[in-house]
């Protein structure tokens, strides 16, 4: 059943706290106003800290299909939009021949209809369902090359698609669409003044808490305000790539499943392989550098 | 064109010359331009300088920042009934008049050009393109090209930052993961061969695609401390080249801090860019931290910009102040995530050059290509090695590698 649109930002996230999402504010009025101005929403931010999952939720939430284009350098129309079924048609032609009825005019059109056609996500993603339109996630634009950027930008705009065989098909109600960005290059600014721009932030103690409790609700309080704290810490340490929200779950899920109750020296270093990713920042944290955040983390959590 | 009137006649001279003070401050005006320049002034009548100037301005300006450079010349040409006098004893090399203390507030290009005439010696007396090596004979811009950039004139500085503005690196091509079609192609197009079936009476023919090339993203990190200062000036005329030539240039600079100048540099005019860029940098000619640079860049841009294959070119001499202190491994990370990692180095220059200092000698074993860049020659065969070998293939002369070891 299609459920309705969030009619304020306090709805739009117990929309997503429904989901066990745990956003804040900036990005509830984000959505909010990406959903009701009908505008695509162009996420940010470092890896791993929840872009792609609004997507998800968002499609969960209202009920709606989740078309995902994830995007890799020279992601091309084939496979991003619509294919012919190449061997279909040859099938019909060689039919078509075999019965002895050349009409070459006739038979091009047939074979060149949207029965033969293979729908990619952005051609799915516009013909829509009947509960509703869809929700669109673009996933990685960063990774694909501009020609493809340039592309999307009829899309986006116009929501509408041009097959050359077929003519312009156009969405009859708009999807939700939501970019996602890592940032390894900057997406051109064409693309984004068509969006409504939202940068991902790290969440704070506070928030991140939440998070790990409303994903992992078995989880020891005494441990999940211990790793909570840590993460914050190591996120203020200099290192190549700061743990995400996703290393944290993934972490306090690891020592759930070591059944731990709290944090100690040992098995954060031997667990440290869920957070940080790259050898030097192993190496850099792994010993006497986490004791010591260990100790600082346990002062703080005695001092509340 | 009737013969005009005597006062027509001098506009049309006056115009002429405009346009060649135009031309040899870099704006693409040809003789069509000032054929129709005049006809244009003759349609609007000569009334209000405001007119004169639009209408010169339709003629003369296509590109947005050519508007300042216009701007200027048009002022100085035309408000300054004094000028022309100016100009024409320029052109005569016989009369020099001083003129430099007026021009001081000029765009540099600008007054390059109106004292070209005097300086090349040379009168243009048709409408040929004044190009910088019109004054220099063929033999003089061989010299020129071994010359070593730290012992160049500034006269020979003006002609060489000229010839690099011209420089192109050809670097090769990756294959893409789309398709074009082509003739001898790899694969079948079957979209293609499908709709020529249907237009062939008989036969399929079949249509091929091939993968399509293009360039890969080139990021260039320059050393501007004072042991490079000579070098860096011309090093940014050359990524300013870069920058102008092809897209997805990056270019950082670096003494003890690392900036980004690759917006500034984005600027076609050299002269506003570099001007740009110098207000950006904070750190000309000081020490060298190239440890911490590059450690800043491996954090905050490598992952930006190092995406898609990208060549990546350290323009420094490799004397560091930290003594090549945490530099091996900044090094190590830089060359993981460069497709090719390319060494140009003036000091190289030298004979009899020894990877002695401690931070040449942690940053040798990293790099594929260890190249020399002192002089016009050098820039350009960094050219023929860009455009010949696509890949990861180290370049180093062996000696290097084993006094290191």
């Amino acid at each position: 059943m299609p459920l309705v649109l969030p009619n304020n930002i306090d709805d739009t996230l117990a929309l997503l706290s429904q989901e066990d999402y745990v956003a804040d504010r900036s990005l509830a009025t984000t959505l909010f106003l990406a959903l009701k101005m009908g505008r695509p929403l162009f996420l940010e931010g470092e890896a791993g800290v929840g872009k792609t999952e609004i997507a998800k939720v968002l499609s969960a939430a209202l009920g709606r299909r989740l078309v995902r284009l994830q995007c890799y350098e020279g992601l091309d129309i084939a496979s991003a939009v619509y294919e012919w079924n190449y061997s279909r048609q040859m099938i019909e032609i060689r039919l078509t021949e075999a019965a002895g009825a050349v009409d070459k005019q006739g038979l091009s059109s047939d074979v060149f209809s949207s029965d033969f056609l293979i729908e990619r996500p952005l051609l799915q993603a516009l013909r829509g369902e009947e509960d509703g339109p869809s929700v669109l996630l673009i996933d990685e634009l960063d990774r694909t090359d501009e020609p493809f950027e340039a592309y999307l930008l009829e899309i986006l705009s116009d929501f509408q698609i041009t097959i050359p065989e077929i003519g312009t098909i156009k969405a009859k109600q708009p999807p939700i669409v939501i970019i996602t960005s890592n940032r390894t290059r900057e997406i051109h600014d064409a693309l984004k003044r068509r969006c409504l721009y939202h940068w991902v932030d790290y969440p704070n103690a506070e928030r991140e808490l939440q998070i790990v409790n409303a994903k992992l609700p078995g989880i020891d309080s005494k441990l999940s305000q211990q790793l909570v704290a840590f993460v914050q810490r190591l996120r203020d340490q200099d290192l190549f790539k700061s743990p995400g929200v996703a290393e944290t779950l993934d972490w306090a899920d690891a020592l759930t499943q070591l059944d731990k109750v709290a944090l100690d020296s040992d098995t954060i270093d031997n667990t440290l392989g869920a957070l940080l990713k790259y050898q030097d920042d192993i190496s850099r944290i792994r010993g006497s550098e986490a004791a010591q955040l260990l100790e600082q983390v346990k002062l703080e959590l005695a001092n509340v | 064109m009737q013969a005009p009137s005597d006062n027509q006649g001098r506009i049309a001279e006056n115009i002429m010359y405009f346009a060649r003070l135009l031309r040899s401050a870099g704006l693409p005006v040809g003789p069509g331009k000032v054929l129709d320049a005049i006809s244009a002034v003759r349609l609007v009548g000569i009334g209000a300088q405001e007119d004169l100037y639009w209408t010169l301005f339709s003629q003369f300006v296509n590109r947005k920042d050519q508007r300042e450079l216009f701007n200027q010349a048009f002022h100085i040409f035309w408000r300054n009934p004094h000028i022309m006098e100016r100009m024409m004893g320029a052109m005569l090399p016989t009369i020099k008049v001083e003129q430099e203390q007026e021009l001081e507030e000029m765009s540099r290009r600008l007054t390059e050009a109106m004292s070209s005439g005097s300086f090349s010696g040379k009168a243009e007396t048709d409408s040929s393109k004044v190009e910088f090596d019109a004054s220099f004979t063929f033999s003089e811009k061989e010299v020129l090209q071994e010359k070593d950039f730290e012992k160049m004139s500034a006269e020979e500085i003006a002609v060489a930052k000229q010839a690099i503005s011209h420089l192109r690196l050809p670097i090769a091509d990756l294959p893409t993961r789309r398709f074009k079609r082509a003739e001898k192609g790899v694969q079948i197009d079957m979209r293609a061969t499908l709709r020529a079936a249907l237009r062939s009476p008989d036969i399929v023919p079949l249509k091929l695609k091939t993968p399509k090339r293009r360039r890969p993203p080139l990021v260039m990190l320059c050393d501007i401390s004072g042991s490079m200062s000579q070098y860096s000036r011309m090093f940014l005329h050359f990524m300013h080249a870069m920058t102008n030539d092809r897209y997805r240039v990056h270019c950082f600079v670096f003494g003890t801090r690392l900036t980004n100048i690759s917006r500034y540099l984005k600027h076609r005019d050299v002269d506003v860019a570099l001007d740009k860029a110098a207000l950006g940098v904070k750190d000309w000619s000081g020490g060298t931290r190239i440890g911490a640079c590059l450690k800043e860049f491996n954090n905050f841009w490598s992952r930006r910009v190092l995406t898609q294959g990208a060549i990546t070119l350290i323009i420094s001499d490799g004397l560091d102040r930290d003594e090549g202190d945490g530099l091996k491994k900044e090094m190590e990370r830089l060359t993981k995530s460069s497709r090719r990692l390319i060494w140009l180095n003036p000091l190289l220059r030298f004979e009899s050059f020894e990877p002695k200092a401690k931070g040449i000698r942690a940053m040798l074993p990293y790099v594929d290509d260890f190249k020399a860049a002192h002089n016009l020659k050098s820039l350009v065969e960094l050219a023929d090695v860009l455009g010949s070998q696509p890949s990861k293939q180290a370049d180093i002369p062996t000696h290097f590698i084993e006094q290191v070891a």
